[in-house]
């Protein structure tokens, strides 16, 4: 891939490993991608393909004894080699981060708007009765009805797409370059994510945002380019119409047809483990175009149109 | 057949000042037998509360219940407890709904020792069938639920419902949990499986998609009411109510109507807009 000195992020072959009793875990390997200014980057895939761990690998928030290698620059500076300290001023105030379950994100004994207000605090310097105003104003950007009354509630009073709203805000606080969100859509019904996704389709006008998802056709709706990941490597990137209207990768292609409105046929086998990963390809063992060479040879991303690339025999 | 006429079920909530919320608000429809009626809405209009109060999991207020000719309403508990074999719910969440320390096999095995269904040879037997029915094999019977993954677990879930030979399955949200391969692989599984056991399904989902793929006929419910019913593709290709035209537009790409809330009748009549296709008047 062509590296664009333009991008806001770029992650350049990126390795997350877990050391683990049975093995180390390989949650993400060798990734590449970059995000411009923006844009909305959508990163589809399946659980345990190693989405969240990028993005968290992105703000630096595993655990210590993960292995990472690997090189991730936003602006030009490389953040894995950033001193803690500054690292600190980099989240939230540089890349803002909505995690997944707004259920547990929250304090539950704390309300929300205090909750809002400390981030503005801890990062912005404000203090008291104006950090509160700010917190009002940002719970009403997000489409909370009522925000004066709302930031004095505590989370339990605030339904799964409010408070998956009171994330967003949070993470907003500080106006992020670029907003990293995952899965905020996972558990609402169709109207409420309708409402999400419409945030975020203005959040996305003065921010760069990551959108994590397992849903394909939010991705559809919101992200400008998309990247699917199987089995901790991105295995297709490119435009949103080109990936999702014509997959090259047959994982592209199994995951669209298992959609119940696309004739729901499932992917056959299932995801493999991250310790004992197949040879060659890895989804080689579950692929329907799958030749000899595809257990032997680990494809690389070959570019299959304009800035589309995807990882597979089939187009060496 | 599923007939369920004026059913209401009420919770009470605060201690000091008792409000009372009708969770269900007059329900009736009918299922014929080997259909599966989809029951579509937003989270908290009462879906779920529907269907367990057709199972009594939860009592309704009022209300009559038909099952296969028996009136379940007017069952005593333990009348109640030798009928359940012949109709049964799955969850959304399978992990939840097994339980921890029992292996595959017991687990599957449970209902059919609860119901005194042959001996231990036959259950053994049983057990072994069906696990392979749910398309999981012999190498799964010993493991436990947290060594299974979503899908597998929503299988093992699936065999114990079956072992019953159910006449009657509320599917709560089977699916939702799971990525869309696998999903796919589920709602096929009970695709067929709904069909070689003749079992009348009422299919509980927000997923318009799922619903369409699932269900002959379709409910649509608002705060605790079914405003909208009728054959799937009547329904959600030419809807009728306001509510169901939002339901719609959400899920699709594009301009959606308005979010606000609908302003509903206080005694709501129903008309029928084609053949089998009732929707709820409004203000």
């Amino acid at each position: 891939m062509t590296a664009m000195s333009d991008a806001l992020l770029e992650v350049r072959g990126l390795k997350v490993g877990f050391p683990t009793p049975e093995g180390l875990v390989r949650a993400s390997d060798t990734v590449d991608l970059e995000i411009y200014p923006r844009e909305t980057l959508g990163l589809i895939g399946e659980t345990g393909s190693g989405k969240t761990v990028l993005g968290m690998a992105i703000l630096r928030l595993l655990q210590p004894n993960t292995i990472i290698e690997g090189e991730i620059r936003y602006r030009g500076r490389d953040l894995l080699s950033l001193p803690e300290a500054e690292m600190q001023r980099v989240r939230g105030r540089e890349i803002g981060i909505v995690l997944q379950n707004s259920g547990t994100s929250l304090n539950p004994v704390y309300t929300v708007g205090t909750q809002i207000a400390e981030a503005v605090t801890l990062h912005q310097g404000l203090s008291g009765p104006d950090a509160r105003q700010r917190a009002v104003e940002l719970l009403d950007a997000v489409g909370i009805p009522d925000p004066v009354r709302m930031a004095g509630e505590y989370p339990h009073r605030f339904s799964g797409g409010m408070r998956e709203r009171a994330l967003i805000a949070t993470a907003l606080a500080c106006r992020p370059n670029l907003l990293i969100a995952d899965e905020p859509t996972k558990g609402l019904d169709a109207v409420t994510k309708r409402g999400i996704v419409d945030l975020f389709s203005e959040i996305d006008r003065d921010h760069s945002v990551l959108f994590i998802t397992h849903d394909i056709e939010t991705a559809g709706d919101l992200a400008t380019r998309v990247a699917v990941m199987y089995a901790g490597e991105i295995v297709e990137i490119g435009g949103a119409e080109e990936v999702l209207g014509d997959p090259a990768h047959p994982y592209t292609r199994g995951l669209l047809a298992s959609l119940p409105e696309r004739g729901m046929q499932p992917i056959p086998g299932s995801a493999p483990s991250l310790i004992t990963l197949p040879s060659g390809c890895r989804f080689s063992p579950r692929c329907g175009c799958a030749v000899e060479n595809c257990s032997r040879e680990h494809p690389g991303l070959v570019e299959v149109g304009s800035g589309h690339y995807a990882r597979c025999m089939l187009y060496d | 057949m599923i007939e369920v006429t004026d059913l209401e079920t009420c919770f009470s909530t605060g201690f000091i000042r008792r409000r009372v919320v009708r969770a269900v608000d007059g329900v009736s429809f009918r299922i014929e037998e080997g259909e599966t009626l989809g029951l579509v809405g937003e989270s908290g209009c009462g879906k779920t509360t529907l269907g367990r109060s057709i199972l009594r999991l939860v009592e309704p207020d009022r209300g009559r219940i038909v099952v296969d000719g028996t009136d379940v309403t007017a069952l005593s508990r333990s009348e109640l407890r030798r009928f359940r074999p012949r109709m049964q719910m799955i969850f959304q969440d399978a992990y939840a709904s097994l339980n921890p320390r029992m292996r595959v096999s017991e687990s599957v095995a449970e209902p059919l020792k609860i119901h005194r269904m042959g001996s231990r040879a036959d259950i053994d037997r049983r057990v072994r069938e069906l696990i392979e029915e749910v398309g999981l094999n012999e190498e799964h019977l010993n493991r436990r639920p947290y060594e299974l993954s979503g899908g597998q677990n929503q299988r093992v879930v699936l065999a114990r419902v079956l072992a019953l030979k159910p006449r009657f399955l509320v599917a709560d949200e089977p699916t939702s949990a799971l990525d869309v391969s696998v999903q796919a692989q589920i709602l096929n599984l009970i695709r067929d499986l709904g069909h070689d056991y003749r079992m009348t399904c009422l299919y509980i989902s927000h997923d318009l998609g799922v619903t369409r793929a699932m269900s002959s006929r379709v409910a649509v419910m608002l705060e605790g009411r079914i405003v909208e019913i009728g054959r799937t593709a009547d329904v959600l290709d030419r809807p009728s109510h306001p509510y169901t035209r939002r339901l719609v537009d959400a899920s699709l790409t594009g301009p959606c109507a308005s979010l606000e809330r609908l302003p509903l009748p206080a005694a709501p009549t129903t008309v029928e807009v084609r053949s089998g296709h009732w929707v709820e008047e409004t203000v």
